[in-house]
């Protein structure tokens, strides 16, 4: 048994919190600047230099590169060789939360009641966090800011194994279609295949966190993705959805198995600040 | 398509001359206000009560900006998605707004609105919220402190970069773009 205090999993919150916020993995700037090369666009190609722009200036004056600096999304895999001391582990990710977006200058974007009130609980908590119990002694801590718009944008369907594949990619390229420029595309699309109606909006999460360029570890899976990145930027939605042929950066597809009578599908869309990050206690 | 110098606040003539897919460089004054100010302004227009600033000739960006650090005018501040503000809108347009800041696209009733009391609707580049906050040379919160980050905020600007997406003639530069980039499968 391995003991680890809470007060690491804090400080590592805290940190994830204000650098996910400030400096944008390589793959997505690549990709961006792979775009930026292809597009068509004289007004796409302006979105997508100022855009990169953005990331020199948000590294250079340590601002967030986005204002909507996101709900914490927080994927916890704890060995289960762990035993935490300290208190309590989602308060302690909650404190991280708190000192990342105090101290960093985050934006505090989370109300207590969805609905009737709608009060700001001023300090970005509580982070959504999801626990897996893994073999082995370390604690991987996975941390997504996540913005608004393009969350609003996806979409959860209950469909039948008749619909089939095809039935799988026309929603998709539908739920791009209808989301025209609302999440700031160039976007990167999560699917998620499977499981149950809350699990496969988990797993369309989970595809988000993929590296760009790295392809589908399932041949026939992986020339999905490739069809269906091909049919999403041929809706010329482009660049902020002012038209171009830059529309997604990526299409990542995770699968697990689900019941006879079902097959769940969920797309969950990225805008292209496509912000996440880990570190392994 | 040109590119237009423009300081508020904003009359008829300087709005009928912007055509959709102009690139504007906007000086001058304009409010912040998004979801939840939106509501309370358009309660006191209903109740034919006093708004916390003007709106005859106004522009309001759709915008909750990341918290200033000590010294600085203002943080990260692009723009959010402008459709949550469609049904409050219209009623603004017909009491003298002039001008919005978001991103993605308005509804047929924006739109329509915007062609029968002259108002303009403009995209600023959402996700490249650092660059923006340098066009902004004065901030103050004026209403809604208890908001946070959805209060309205009166800002300075400076050469603001953003393009004209609907005009007065009802041009629409999402629908074009899509138009003329769009490939059938």
């Amino acid at each position: 048994m391995r003991e680890i205090d809470v007060a690491s999993v804090t400080k590592a919150v805290k940190d994830l919190s204000i650098s996910t916020n400030i400096y944008l993995g390589d793959d997505v700037k690549n990709a961006l600047r792979e775009a930026l090369e292809k597009e068509e666009s004289p007004l796409g190609r302006e979105i997508l230099q100022v855009i990169l722009e953005n990331h020199e200036i948000s590294e250079r004056e340590k601002m967030p590169i986005c204002q909507d600096t996101g709900v914490a999304i927080v994927f916890l895999e704890v060995g289960q060789e762990v035993h935490f001391t300290g208190g309590a582990i989602e308060d302690a990710i909650n404190e991280g939360v708190r000192q990342g977006y105090a101290e960093g200058y985050l934006r505090k974007s989370i109300v207590a009641d969805p609905v009737l009130k709608r009060k700001n609980t001023t300090d970005n908590t509580p982070a959504i966090i999801y626990t897996r119990i893994v073999p082995g002694d370390k604690v991987s801590i996975q941390f997504a800011p996540k913005g608004g718009g393009a969350e609003n944008m996806s979409e959860v369907r209950m469909m039948t194994a008749a619909q089939g594949i095809e039935g799988v990619k026309d929603f998709v390229v539908d739920r791009v279609s209808r989301s025209g420029g609302n999440p700031c595309p160039p976007i990167v699309v999560g699917v998620g295949i499977g499981g149950s109606f809350e699990r496969c909006a988990m797993l369309a999460k989970e595809a988000l966190f993929r590296t760009i360029g790295e392809p589908n570890p399932d041949p026939e899976f992986n020339e999905v993705e490739k069809e269906l990145l091909r049919r999403i930027n041929n809706l010329g939605i482009g660049p902020q959805g002012l038209g171009g042929r830059t529309t997604a950066l990526a299409v990542h597809i995770k699968t697990v198995p689900c019941h006879i009578a079902s097959m769940p599908v969920a797309v969950n869309i990225q805008c292209h600040v496509s912000r996440h990050g880990e570190t392994i206690i | 398509m040109k590119t237009v110098e423009l300081r508020t606040p904003l009359d008829d003539d300087q709005i009928s001359n912007l055509e959709s897919g102009d690139k504007v460089f906007l000086s001058g004054e304009i409010y912040t206000g998004r979801d939840a100010a939106h509501k309370r302004l358009v309660k006191l227009i209903e109740e034919g009560k006093e708004l916390p600033f003007d709106l005859k000739g106004a522009v309001i960006y759709y915008v909750g900006p990341a918290p200033s650090r000590p010294g600085q005018i203002m943080n990260s501040a692009g723009p959010t998605t402008s459709y949550r503000m469609d049904s409050f809108t219209p009623l603004m347009l017909e009491n003298g707004l002039k001008g919005t800041i978001g991103k993605g696209p308005r509804s047929i009733e924006v739109r329509e609105s915007m062609v029968k009391n002259k108002g303009v609707y403009f995209a600023a580049v959402g996700g490249a919220a650092a660059g923006i906050a340098f066009s902004v040379k004065q901030a103050s919160v004026i209403a809604y402190e208890d908001l946070g980050p959805e209060a309205i905020r009166r800002l300075i600007v400076e050469r603001m970069p953003l393009f004209v997406v609907n005009d007065t003639k009802g041009n629409d530069l999402f629908e074009a773009g899509v138009a003329e980039y769009r490939r059938e499968e």
